[in-house]
């Protein structure tokens, strides 16, 4: 806004601006408070000065206290296997949807977006049943299998294949190239945005997930950090709060700092890969 | 023949996402309507079919019909608060207004924090005595200490409260996207005719955000039964099941009684219970979308 246009703002923008910061004060007001504790001495839990001395025992206690790095490794590892899938196993089908017209694609199509709403999440019994009798409870494989074909990355990357121009696809076509040169030629890269979008929500989900991994799991050598952070809070006698909040913030940290590094590319794929 | 190629291609380049979405979802989905009929298989003794039997029991089951209860209200809570919070939210990241850019990530941040870690700071704000909630009432108003998880008449609102603020955030992106795609000719034009803020919120934004609030609410609709990660850690689903729903339910008949029929059972009403709301949605909100 330039200064000749400079109006002095109205008290309804005024009203707007105090309730949005409220607002956004309490949306950050446990991160915040977590944040304090971890950072401080127990002592100083609930007791807010400004001197307060500062510390890192809390992360080494229960990093001592846990092993965190192994599940952090079980998440690493947990987290690229679900994505590679999913991208590899979510493109050959959004092509197909999108470029090919063959029998049954209607019904199919149904069928994949019926997974938006019958999640592998609440299918728990079943799909342990499933893992046990694949005889792979208890591997980092299992945790992951349900979610190797997923709906929502469908659904996305035809949308997303849809809008590439039919013109590109032709010229390539007479030029003799294969549908997989196709594919990687001019689809993929046409569609990195919401490549971007979708693995950044993917990763998120899949990081976050408890549940599933909590059925599934039952040994140090699998447990991604949710259920590893669950099992450490669960044992409680004598921990601190300020022990407990460091582990949290250990454990949510290199999601929280991926997502402040890159939350303007996050809101904008968002709105490229066109979900409104 | 060029046709010819083209199906096999499709089917080709369809059947790996199509085998593994059959076996975890189709499959699982279609097998736990059988199995609820069966009982539950133990040590050597298979499951047998008995028929009606498992949903009669399910009829009979108090605490079946308390958790179903605790969800509706879990629901109704949770709903309309989150997505009301959500457009207001993307309305306000969306203006000129000062620190909008800060807000956005206060707001946007709870999406990405796993549930089962911010259970853990949101119990410690509502310890009693000790916690943040309780050091503010006696600190200001000198008020005794309440214990809002241990109560059975105020748990689920506490549960609630977690929930709208883990999810409101992710809604906001999407009517974020929505209104950065409506022209600003028409905000333009509306002021031109001198059409107020709120007549303008009334009768142009809200009509054209109707698609995304349906998916948003659809959303929001499966996001209330998936979303029991937070009970876990705060209240087992305690006290007297006050703050138990469906899935953790399915999660405990399962995986610590071990009685895998009946968990099939309340897997169904489920499955039937959320079909019946996606479509209801849909017929609902049908007429008042108007797709561009």
């Amino acid at each position: 806004m330039s200064a000749t246009h400079f109006r002095w703002p109205g008290f309804d923008t005024v009203l707007n601006a105090f309730a949005m910061w409220f607002l956004a004060f309490m949306w950050a007001l446990p991160l915040l408070y977590a944040i304090w504790t971890a950072f401080h001495p127990a002592a100083y839990e609930t007791n807010f000065v400004w001197n307060a001395p500062l510390t890192l025992d809390n992360f080494a206690k229960a990093w001592a206290a846990a092993p965190f790095a192994r599940y952090f490794l079980n998440t690493f590892m947990l987290v690229t296997m679900i994505l590679i899938c999913q991208f590899v196993l979510c493109t050959l089908a959004a092509f197909a949807f999108a470029r090919f017209t063959f029998p049954g694609r209607g019904i199919l199509f149904a069928l994949v977006l019926l997974q938006l709403l019958v999640m592998p999440d609440i299918l728990i019994v079943e799909n342990y049943k499933t893992i046990r009798s694949l005889e792979l409870v208890d591997t980092i494989l299992a945790i992951g299998l349900p979610y190797f074909a997923s709906g929502f990355g469908i659904f996305l990357l035809r949308q997303t294949f849809m809008s590439v121009p039919r013109e590109l696809d032709d010229a390539a076509r007479v030029e003799g190239t294969s549908f997989l040169g196709l594919l990687w030629k001019v689809y993929i890269p046409l569609a990195k945005p919401t490549y971007l979008a979708y693995g950044l929500v993917s990763v998120s989900h899949h990081w976050n997930n408890f549940l599933w991994p909590l059925i599934i799991t039952n040994s140090v050598e699998t447990r991604p950090v949710t259920v590893g952070l669950s099992v450490f809070a669960a044992i409680d006698a004598g921990l601190e709060w300020s022990v407990i909040n460091a582990a949290t913030l250990m454990t949510s940290g290199p999601l929280l700092i991926a997502f402040l590094l890159f939350q303007r590319q996050f809101v904008q794929s968002f709105m490229r890969a066109g979900i409104r | 023949m060029m046709h010819r190629r083209e199906w096999v291609y499709g089917w080709l380049f369809l059947s790996p996402a199509l085998l593994f979405l059959f076996t975890f979802t189709h499959y699982p989905a279609v097998k736990t309507v059988i199995s609820s009929f069966y009982s539950t298989p133990k040590g050597r003794r298979p499951a047998k079919f008995i028929g009606s039997e498992n949903y009669q029991t399910l009829i009979q089951d108090d605490v079946f019909w308390q958790v179903l209860v605790n969800n509706f209200w879990f629901a109704v809570g949770t709903i309309p608060i989150s997505i009301g919070l959500a457009l207001l939210m993307a309305l306000w990241v969306n203006s000129k207004l000062k620190g909008r850019t800060l807000s956005r990530v206060a707001f946007f941040a709870p999406t990405v924090l796993p549930l089962i870690a911010v259970a853990n700071i949101w119990m410690f704000f509502y310890t009693p005595g000790f916690g943040l909630i309780d050091q503010f009432r006696s600190g200001l108003f000198g008020l005794p200490a309440i214990n809002l998880i241990g109560n059975p008449d105020t748990v689920l609102a506490a549960m609630i409260v977690v929930a709208i603020w883990k999810e409101a955030g992710f809604f906001m992106i999407f009517y974020l996207a929505a209104l950065q795609s409506i022209p600003p000719v028409l905000k333009e034009a509306a002021d031109v005719e001198g059409a107020s803020s709120f007549y303008y919120l009334r009768r142009i934004l809200l009509p054209l955000l109707m698609p995304t609030t349906l998916f948003v609410s659809i959303n929001a609709v499966i996001n209330s039964f998936r979303l029991v990660d937070h009970i876990f850690v705060m209240t087992e689903g305690g006290p007297d099941n006050a703050s138990s729903l469906l899935l953790y339910y399915i999660y405990e008949t399962a995986f610590k009684y071990w009685q895998t029929g009946y968990a099939a059972t309340l897997t169904v009403v489920m499955l039937v219970l959320l079909s019946i709301l996606a479509i209801g949605q849909f017929f609902l909100f049908d007429r008042k979308v108007h797709y561009q």
